[in-house]
């Protein structure tokens, strides 16, 4: 029999970790239009970065999570400036140079660290299970849950009540106007690249001691931030957080049912005849075009 | 330089033409003087060491050379050294087959050593029975496979079973859950699994296989809590077993009370989880590193003073390992006799050797291996405790889950009911 609460804490737990790894990309391909296939790496660069900061300098993952933040923003500005504003107009060949820059991330990676699983020591103050509502639930998480519902509204907050939001929805409006009205896109989009990177790269972080850490680590979670980025309306942020909700539940109720083999297939069977009745995703912003 | 399409046409036919002509034939009148020629034997080792099962295979690579200049140091067989062709087939199946050609057809390697996965001994299969040479595969695999040109030095699921199952149903109860990574090898097992259950009278509460590479185990505990099994029965693989672990600990499940018993989870996978995850949860093996023998000890120091004070030994490892040693005395049983791989295969069977696991022998009937099958405990250090050990060898079974069908030395073969 399906416990109710229990159930609904698992889909949850499964949604926010959906939604740390795919606000990101939201924020990247909803503003900019750029399909980011190297997402996963930055994700992947993440989890590595905190295992470095953790091994070599002693640095734990509390203390470690602002500068891997910004580690991961940094590559992240470079791989902008290098490469992808030199494609702004050509979405195909982002795709492919994107891709490219994922391949040369991993294999650099594995290089450098090796192949092999690392180790990324959860903190012990969230090992151990805290009783919740008479459920044994994993404080680790709790704290996955809590994180990925701020790093939302901060990213609210700088979207819809900053000058810089206000910037970059003009730009993502018409980017030729915006720019007469003097916005600097370049500067803008940069920004914007990098802040996606960074949370990508938090999110590789938050869920390194959860799952595990290696070079390859990236192919899943890219998949994930798709769907969720594509069934909930590419530029809309109420969309992925709808739809992370959404697919989290199902993935858990559904692997309660049968398994997670099965799960997986159906979700992916489910997104695709969404987008196909609703090929703008769920909560698709209402933008006039010209 | 700038490469036109034509300069590149014309570098592409070349290549072509080169590799078409491939290797020349080679006529020698002596069959036996090709394996052995200048007081040399020429040995193929056939391990990734790129790609991704680079890491483990790279142990098994290194634990097959460590033999090897072992026996030259004391002398070689007899009289002979030993030549180790190293070839790195990167992971890939194809380039498997195409290697193990290359060692057979073009050094002429009086047998080879290699392999991990079971994909990757499937794909050189064809290439050792097409030339008849000998494949030494030494991972613990899901049996049901019995090749006329393959010693096999792993595990097979009754030797890693029959004494794990009563064990845990005595210490534990009869509720079992059985969890593994979608592919035949938890199948196989399981399968097993479920016969011994059936015989001591237990249950099966819950039979699940996620994907490979999985690494979201929240329903998967959910159900753990929901079924409450007395044992967790585990043939998860490579980072799944990380996050498996983890997620267990973190949701609160008590090892004492549910404890995992895997067929797969070694001393890597736990150092990647962290001993406090994997600590109280069991695994079956011949083999721990930690194991108490003089042979082990030699091994152990002999490695890290090969390869580096921070390597591990593991349960392929060892085998990699001791197999050269059975190869040594089979090649020495031959003696002046002609030196060809279908010879080396008879000489084979009923070698022993003292491994670090214990006293070894290749079994006449089916080409797999006695072992000595043990229990051990995760502990907190990363190492397993030996809690149980077989009293005596175990007879290795390919075909122990199919009743109908033995494994001989011509091959497999149909007993009629």
């Amino acid at each position: 029999m399906i416990d109710i609460v229990s159930q609904i804490s698992v889909g949850l737990s499964i949604a926010s970790i959906l939604l740390l790894i795919a606000l990101g990309l939201a924020i990247i391909y909803g503003t900019m239009g750029v399909i980011n296939l190297a997402h996963g790496e930055f994700v992947m660069l993440g989890a590595y970065a905190v295992w470095f900061l953790q091994t070599y300098l002693g640095i734990g993952l509390f203390a470690g999570l602002i500068l891997v933040f910004v580690l991961i923003g940094l590559v992240g500005w470079v791989v902008e400036w290098s490469l992808i504003r030199r494609l702004y107009d050509r979405p195909l060949d982002t795709i492919l140079a994107t891709w490219g820059v994922g391949v040369i991330l991993q294999q650099g990676v594995r290089l450098a660290a090796g192949a092999e699983l690392r180790y990324v020591k959860m903190p012990d103050a969230l090992v151990n299970p805290v009783a919740f509502m008479g459920y044994d639930e994993s404080a680790y998480r709790i704290f996955i849950f809590v994180v990925a519902v701020a790093l939302l509204f901060v990213t609210y907050i700088l979207v819809f009540r900053t000058e810089f939001g206000l910037q970059l929805r003009a730009i993502t409006q018409n980017r030729d106007i915006a720019r007469c009205f003097g916005v600097n896109a370049k500067r803008i989009y940069s920004l914007t690249f990098a802040y996606g990177a960074g949370l990508a790269g938090l999110a590789g972080a938050l869920v390194s001691p959860l799952k595990s850490v290696s070079p390859d680590m990236g192919t899943n979670y890219v998949v994930d931030a798709f769907l969720v980025v594509v069934a909930g309306g590419v530029q809309s942020l109420l969309g992925t957080v709808a739809s992370s909700y959404l697919i989290g539940q199902a993935s858990g109720v559904l692997a309660f049912l049968s398994d997670d083999t099965m799960a997986k297939a159906i979700v992916f069977l489910s997104v695709v005849v969404l987008i196909r009745l609703f090929p703008q995703g769920l909560f698709a912003m209402r933008v006039r075009r010209s | 330089m700038t490469i036109n399409r034509r300069k590149f046409l014309n570098g592409a036919a070349a290549v072509g033409a080169a590799s078409a002509t491939g290797f020349p034939h080679l006529w020698i009148k002596d069959a036996s003087l090709a394996y052995a020629a200048d007081s040399e034997i020429k040995v193929g080792v056939l391990y990734s060491l790129t790609g991704t099962t680079a890491i483990i295979e790279t142990s098994l690579n290194q634990a097959t050379l460590l033999a090897i200049e072992e026996i030259n140091a004391a002398g070689g067989v007899g009289g002979k050294k030993l030549v180790p062709v190293v070839e790195d087939p990167a992971s890939d199946p194809a380039t498997f087959a195409q290697k193990a050609r290359k060692l057979v057809v073009g050094d002429k390697c009086a047998s080879v050593f290699g392999s991990y996965t079971s994909a990757s001994r499937k794909a050189v299969l064809p290439v050792f029975e097409k030339y008849n040479n000998l494949y030494w595969y030494p991972t613990l695999y899901e049996g049901r496979e019995c090749s006329k040109n393959v010693i096999y030095t792993g595990a097979v699921p009754n030797q890693q079973q029959k004494e794990f199952i009563p064990w845990l149903v005595k210490n534990f109860g009869k509720k079992f859950y059985l969890i593994g990574s979608n592919y035949i090898y938890p199948k196989e097992e399981n399968n097993v699994c479920k016969i011994l259950l059936k015989q001591l009278g237990g249950e099966v509460v819950g039979e699940e296989y996620v994907p490979l590479g999985h690494s979201e185990f929240s329903a998967v505990i959910n159900k753990f809590k929901s079924t409450q099994p007395n044992v967790i029965f585990s043939t998860v693989v490579g980072d799944s077993v990380v996050a498996l672990h983890r997620q267990y600990k973190a949701a609160g499940l008590d090892p004492k009370k549910m404890p995992m018993a895997s067929l797969t989870t070694s001393e890597e996978e736990i150092a990647a989880m962290g001993g406090e995850f994997a600590a109280g949860h069991f695994t079956s093996a011949p083999y721990f590193m930690s194991y108490d023998s003089p042979e082990n000890h030699k091994f152990v120091e002999a490695f890290k003073k090969r390869w580096g004070k921070d390597k591990v030994t593991n349960f392929v490892s060892e085998p990699a390992y001791f197999q050269v040693h059975l190869f040594k005395q089979a090649v020495e049983k031959l003696g002046k006799g002609d030196l060809t791989p279908p010879a080396i295969r008879e000489a084979s069977w009923g070698q022993q050797v003292k491994a670090p696991e214990g006293l070894v022998k290749i079994d006449p009937q089916n080409s797999h291996t006695y072992l000595w099958p043990k229990i051990g405990e995760a502990q907190t250090n990363g190492q397993f405790k030996t809690i149980e050990q077989s009293k005596e060898w175990v007879e290795p079974l390919p075909y122990w889950a199919y009743p109908g069908q033995v494994c001989t030395p011509n091959g497999l073969q149909e007993k009629k009911a």
